[in-house]
Formats: C-alpha cells, sequence, structure tokens
C-alpha cells in the first residue's frame, strides 16, 4: 500500500497539465486563405519519459468567417462524427535540466477524422520557471486522413495545411 | 489518453446546422445567421408547369422575392424583404430559443420563434383609393420545433399563425392557423433533398385555396445555397403560403423555382 501512494505521488511529480494550448492552421488557398485558431485543447506530458498526449476538440477552431467553420465542421472534419483530433506519443531529444529553447522530436499517433497515423514532427522544448513551453509546425496533408475537398468548393482550400501548436504546461 | 479524458469536464455539446438555410422550401426553418452575418437571399417562382408549351411550361412568368438577413447575435436575426407577387414588403425577427444539445446537457429540439409583418402595396392606391394603410397589413407569428435526428435527416414542426386585417369574408378567415412539416434528407456533403406542407387546421368553408406543397434539391456551393424546388404555392412569403397558396398541386398545377443564397461575413465573428 506505501510503495502504491509513493508510486503515484512519484509519478504525478512528472506530469504536467497543459495551462494553456494554441492550435492553429493556416490554408494557401487560390481564392482566399483559411486560417483557424484553437485554444481549447488539452494535454498532459510527462517529463521524465516524454510522454505526451493531447485532444484538440474540432468545433472550437475559429475563422474569419462563421461559414468557413460551417463548412470546416460539416463537409471536412464531419465533427459530429469525429469530435476531437488526438495524438499520442513520445517527445525525445530534450534534457528537463537544460536552460533556455532545445531542440526536440516527437513521434507518434496523430487521430484526426477517424484516421489513425504514425507522425514525426520536430519542434521545440523549453523550461521556464517550472513551466514547460512546447512548440511546433508540420504539414497535414488532407488525403492522409481521408478529408475530400467537396468538388464545389475545390477552390477554397489547399490540399496541404499548414498546423502549429504550442502548450504551456505546468506542473500537476 | 485515459487520464487526459478523465481531467475533462463533460461538456455541452450543440447540434447545429439542421438545414442548409433560413427556408425549407417556401417557409422558414429554425437556422438563424451566426452574429455579424448579411444573407442576400433571391427566390424565383415561375408560373405553373401544366400551363404548357405555349409559357415554356410557366418559365414565361416570374415572380421574385429579394430579401436580406441579418445576424445582430448568434440567435437574434432581422430580415426585410420584398416580393413581386401582389407587391409586398416583409420585415421580420427571429429568435433562437433553445439549441437541440447532447453531452452535459440533454436538449431533443432547435426552437425558433419568429414574428412577421407584410405591407401588401397591390393594388395601389391610385388603382383603388378606399384601400387604407391598415387594410395591407398582415402579421404572421410562428414557432419552428427542429430536430437533427442523424447528420443526414432532420425534421421540423412548425405552429403558424397568419392574419390579415381585410381579406374577402365570404371565402377566407382573417385568421389562420395551419402546422407546417418539413424535413431534409442529406445524400452528400453538399446536397439534400427537402420535403414541406402546411396544413390549415381552419379553413374557410368556401376556401379557394389549398394546403402548401413542396420539394426541393438543395446545392450548397461555397458561399451560395441553390434550392432547387416545384411547388404550388406561388408566393414566397408565409402568409401567402399558408392562406393563398392557389396551385392544386394533383391537378399539376405545380411552379418550378429557386432560392439562391449568398452570405457575407459584415463583421468578424468573436
Amino acid at each position: 500500500m506505501f510503495i502504491l501512494v509513493g508510486l503515484s505521488l512519484f509519478s504525478q511529480a512528472q506530469k504536467y497539465t497543459a495551462e494553456s494550448s494554441a492550435v492553429s492552421f493556416f490554408s494557401d488557398g487560390a481564392i482566399e486563405d483559411i486560417a483557424a485558431k484553437n485554444s481549447k485543447s488539452v494535454s498532459i506530458l510527462n517529463v521524465t519519459t516524454g510522454d505526451v498526449v493531447f485532444s484538440i476538440p474540432i468545433k472550437d477552431f475559429e475563422f474569419e468567417k462563421s461559414l468557413m467553420k460551417e463548412h470546416f465542421n460539416e463537409k471536412y472534419m464531419e465533427t459530429e462524427k469525429f469530435p476531437k483530433a488526438t495524438f499520442q506519443g513520445k517527445i525525445t531529444g530534450f534534457q528537463n535540466t537544460a536552460v533556455g529553447e532545445q531542440q526536440a522530436n516527437a513521434a507518434g499517433k496523430l487521430t484526426m477524422h477517424g484516421v489513425v497515423k504514425d507522425i514525426e514532427v520536430s519542434g521545440t522544448v523549453e523550461f521556464i520557471n517550472g513551466k514547460v513551453v512546447m512548440k511546433s509546425k508540420f504539414i497535414v496533408k488532407l488525403a492522409d486522413y481521408n478529408i475530400a475537398i467537396p468538388q464545389l468548393l475545390w477552390q477554397n482550400i489547399a490540399e496541404e495545411v499548414e498546423t502549429k501548436i504550442e502548450f504551456t504546461y505546468k506542473a500537476q | 489518453m485515459k487520464e487526459l479524458e478523465a481531467s475533462q469536464k463533460p461538456e455541452i455539446t450543440y447540434i447545429g446546422q439542421t438545414f442548409k438555410g433560413t427556408r425549407i422550401i417556401n417557409g422558414q426553418s429554425v437556422e438563424t445567421k451566426p452574429m455579424g452575418a448579411l444573407e442576400f437571399i433571391f427566390s424565383h417562382r415561375f408560373g405553373t408547369i401544366n400551363s404548357g408549351a405555349y409559357t415554356l411550361w410557366g418559365l414565361d412568368d416570374a415572380f421574385v422575392r429579394l430579401g436580406f438577413e441579418y445576424g445582430l447575435t448568434d440567435k437574434l436575426g432581422i430580415g426585410i424583404g420584398r416580393s413581386s407577387t401582389d407587391k409586398t414588403y416583409d420585415g421580420f425577427l427571429r429568435y433562437k430559443i433553445a439549441r437541440q444539445s447532447t453531452g452535459a446537457r440533454n436538449f431533443p429540439v432547435t426552437i425558433t420563434a419568429m414574428g412577421t409583418t407584410n405591407v401588401k402595396t397591390s393594388p395601389s392606391e391610385e388603382e383603388n383609393p378606399l384601400i387604407t394603410f391598415e387594410d395591407r397589413l398582415s402579421y404572421v407569428a410562428q414557432v419552428m420545433f427542429a430536430r437533427k435526428f442523424s447528420t443526414n435527416f432532420s425534421a421540423q414542426i412548425t405552429p403558424i399563425f397568419v392574419h390579415r386585417n381585410t381579406v374577402e369574408q365570404s371565402e377566407e378567415n382573417n385568421d389562420d392557423i395551419a402546422i407546417g412539416i418539413g424535413g431534409r434528407y442529406k445524400i452528400t456533403r453538399s446536397l439534400a433533398l427537402s420535403g414541406e406542407y402546411y396544413y390549415r387546421l381552419n379553413p374557410h368553408e368556401n376556401t379557394p385555396y389549398y394546403n402548401s406543397i413542396g420539394f426541393g434539391l438543395d446545392i450548397e456551393t461555397g458561399g451560395h445555397v441553390f434550392q432547387l424546388l416545384f411547388t404550388n404555392s406561388l408566393g414566397m412569403i408565409e402568409r401567402a403560403v399558408v392562406a393563398e397558396t392557389d396551385g392544386d398541386f394533383g391537378a399539376g398545377d405545380i411552379h418550378f423555382g429557386f432560392n439562391i443564397s449568398r452570405t457575407f461575413q459584415i463583421k468578424k465573428p468573436k
């Protein structure tokens, strides 16, 4: 019993939860550029093992035009069927004692629109005053996640979108 | 991942986009425009198909309604329109009272209430100086209850009340009550089939009019919704649809028509 409690305390100390999050994407379309931001994601990072999970609620992406948001949810992401995008993986290449921004890599499974894909992305990790800031920028190909562009809408959206994430964690 | 899910509070998920547009066919839907969005809606009804080749199956006769609707908030909309049928102006307010939701709060339907005032400007004062401004007025109140049963299927029931200040008493009521039912079924992400029927509860015993019925195909492109439709109603406002539908659908008095709507974002959403 004592050992169990001790273990859970120990593991608690290594875990950080995201206190703020910013996930955004940008699509360079032929007719109009489309950008959206989401600040409602949740994430847990284990700084000892590098294990990280995050969950992004699709309906909380905010666009410049309300019609874009409608189309994004109804036609592309099918949000009622697939309400969340999640990532479960491991971050490697950082020291949890080092100061300043460190390059790091993350590898794991990104689940979106009902499709699971193994991805590897690079980014940065920085420890500041007991907080951890993690940033990354990567490209998502719509076709990889079976996100079909409706024929009548094709000019409006690029087939690849640039995605940026920034999470700030504090100890649990 | 389980730990992450456990840490999240249960949320209310609102079910939106019950219909593609603010109209099902002739009648209104529970949809409101989002805050800051302006919809321009251009509707057309042609003559009856059974008028034959001489009028190119009705295409020679065209009736138009031009309308605007603006989202003051996500729930409250205001609109105006003008129909060439009877040269009628309409103005309305639409308010979304409740939204269908799941998750932390379950609510089965979306409810929207709407009030409309119409001014019929035909015949003109010169043509008939006896008609007063009050005679030209009519009012409509309706409450729409809609449920999105699945991503593809939505249905709506609409109790509707129409008051006309001046009518032909021998065959028309000042007050008409009807129940509207409507639905849509999405066949692809951008195409949907729709249908609508208004059943009059208290038609005048000598009424020359019919219950309104309509079928349509909704096509959604980037910023437009095209609704192609067939209906026995010539009017494009509720007063005319509920109380003045003069086509007998069974006898082939069917009008081809369309609604085209385009939404502009006037103010950025918050």
